[in-house]
């Protein structure tokens, strides 16, 4: 029994814990705030060790992505009921994660930093679109990987890619002429 | 933005390496003859090299990745049934806890796991951390030259019960222990002191006989043996034929 559930333990490390970096940035990228998603990718993996009873072979990386997605969501839905109600606790309530066109101080600051300055412009997509745009032009999945982690149909993932690059392209352009 | 909208989406999927051999021969060939939707694939290509352009995707910090190996760890078990809480909501404590397991574990991974391990993106990044790991003084979680002091420390933090073996009448008296995790794994860090050197004895119980032998790392010498059920490494910058003493001595008062 003790020697089983060790043995189930190594066994998901092994299968999970490469994909921790992949895990992290989809869920920094979403939540943008590096505290948010270390707990959301920590959350997940003790969600997906205690399911892993559950899964049946497949893309162990969709499998990992697809829980951090879910939690990530999880948390954005308890936070908007949370800024509704009279007692939020403050900061964090602060900027809505909805809202694309957002920017806290901190990203405008960082702005000059090449590499912050293009997670600002993912960052400014809205979620849907914004993780997409991570999952196959950071994380270089397939449409089909896309699709399992989103619960959308490969038809709906295209069109959200295209719709996302269109979009990332107007406030790239939009961006340079400003900085020039 | 493309010069034929019906074949924007197409576009894109040839970029993205989507499209059978024939959808894809047909769409190079339409692309070749037309200016507009070369434009567009240049500019989708350029889009990606923005995204791809460096430090933008961050990896997950070390101490994650230890919190995460730490709540996977056979040891962890109890903890993890106990209470099911979410990171979001006991960031601090485990924060805290973090930090030191994690120092630790860097410190261990990286002596270790070079040496058994050939490649894996973790390993490499804990490798990566070891400089920064070892000039923090977190060797040590409970600093006592008492075995009888460090072996209960163990119980209840492990799934096995390291044997912790006073040798300081031979000249190797102990400095502390700690937890570490090493091959995904918690392992038992027994520490003990020559001189002014330490000697770090990770151990862990293995079935598998590991051939035994002496390593060279960055001017530490590993030893590793087996006894009694369980793997010994032994790291130090010590002088090796004192710290083949030590294997010597250890292995001549540990239950086998």
């Amino acid at each position: 029994m003790r020697s089983d559930d060790a043995e189930t333990r190594r066994r998901f490390a092994a299968l999970a814990l490469p994909h921790a970096d992949g895990a992290y940035n989809l869920a920094l990228r979403l939540a943008r705030s590096p505290e948010t998603a270390e707990d959301i990718v920590q959350d997940a993996y003790v969600k997906a060790l205690s399911g892993f009873d559950t899964y049946r072979g497949g893309d162990p990386r969709a499998w990992i992505f697809t829980i951090v997605r879910n939690r990530f969501y999880d948390w954005a839905r308890e936070r908007k009921l949370k800024a509704t109600a009279p007692l939020s606790d403050g900061a964090e309530d602060d900027f809505d994660y909805w809202d694309p066109d957002q920017e806290t101080p901190e990203d405008a600051l960082a702005r000059k930093d090449e590499a912050a300055r293009v997670r600002d412009l993912v960052d400014r997509l809205p979620p849907r679109l914004r993780e997409v745009i991570v999952l196959k032009e950071m994380e270089d999945l397939s449409y089909r990987q896309i699709a399992e982690i989103t619960g959308a149909p490969i038809g709906t993932v295209m069109s959200r890619l295209s719709r996302a690059r269109a979009l990332l392209a107007e406030t790239w352009k939009a961006d340079r002429e400003a900085v020039r | 933005m493309t010069a034929c909208p019906d074949k924007a989406m197409l576009l894109e999927a040839l970029l993205d390496g989507e499209l059978d051999a024939i959808h894809a021969a047909e769409m190079e060939a339409h692309v070749a003859g037309c200016a507009g939707c070369r434009a567009a694939l240049d500019d989708l290509t350029a889009m990606r090299l923005m995204l791809q352009t460096p430090g933008v995707r961050e990896p997950a910090p070390e101490r994650l990745k230890v919190r995460i190996a730490a709540g996977i760890a056979p040891s962890a078990a109890a903890a993890n049934d106990d209470r099911p809480v979410s990171a979001l909501r006991r960031r601090a404590p485990m924060a805290a806890f973090g930090g030191v397991v994690g120092l630790a574990a860097c410190f261990a991974l990286a002596l270790i796991i070079t040496p058994m391990l050939s490649s894996g993106a973790l390993e490499d990044e804990l490798v990566a951390g070891h400089v920064r790991s070892l000039q923090a003084s977190h060797l040590i979680d409970v600093a006592t030259s008492d075995q009888h002091v460090v072996k209960p420390w163990f119980d209840g933090k492990l799934d096995f019960a390291p044997p912790v073996i006073d040798l300081a009448q031979q000249g190797f008296p102990i400095v502390g222990g700690r937890l570490d995790y090493v091959d995904h794994r918690a392992v038992a860090a027994v520490v003990y002191k020559r001189g002014r050197h330490l000697i770090n004895l990770f151990i862990w119980p293995e079935a598998k006989p590991a051939p035994a032998g002496r390593h060279t790392r960055d001017g530490y010498t590993l030893l590793d043996w087996s006894q009694g059920g369980m793997t010994y490494w032994a790291v130090s910058d010590v002088n090796p034929n004192d710290l083949t003493l030590f294997e010597s001595l250890h292995q001549a008062h540990a239950p086998r």
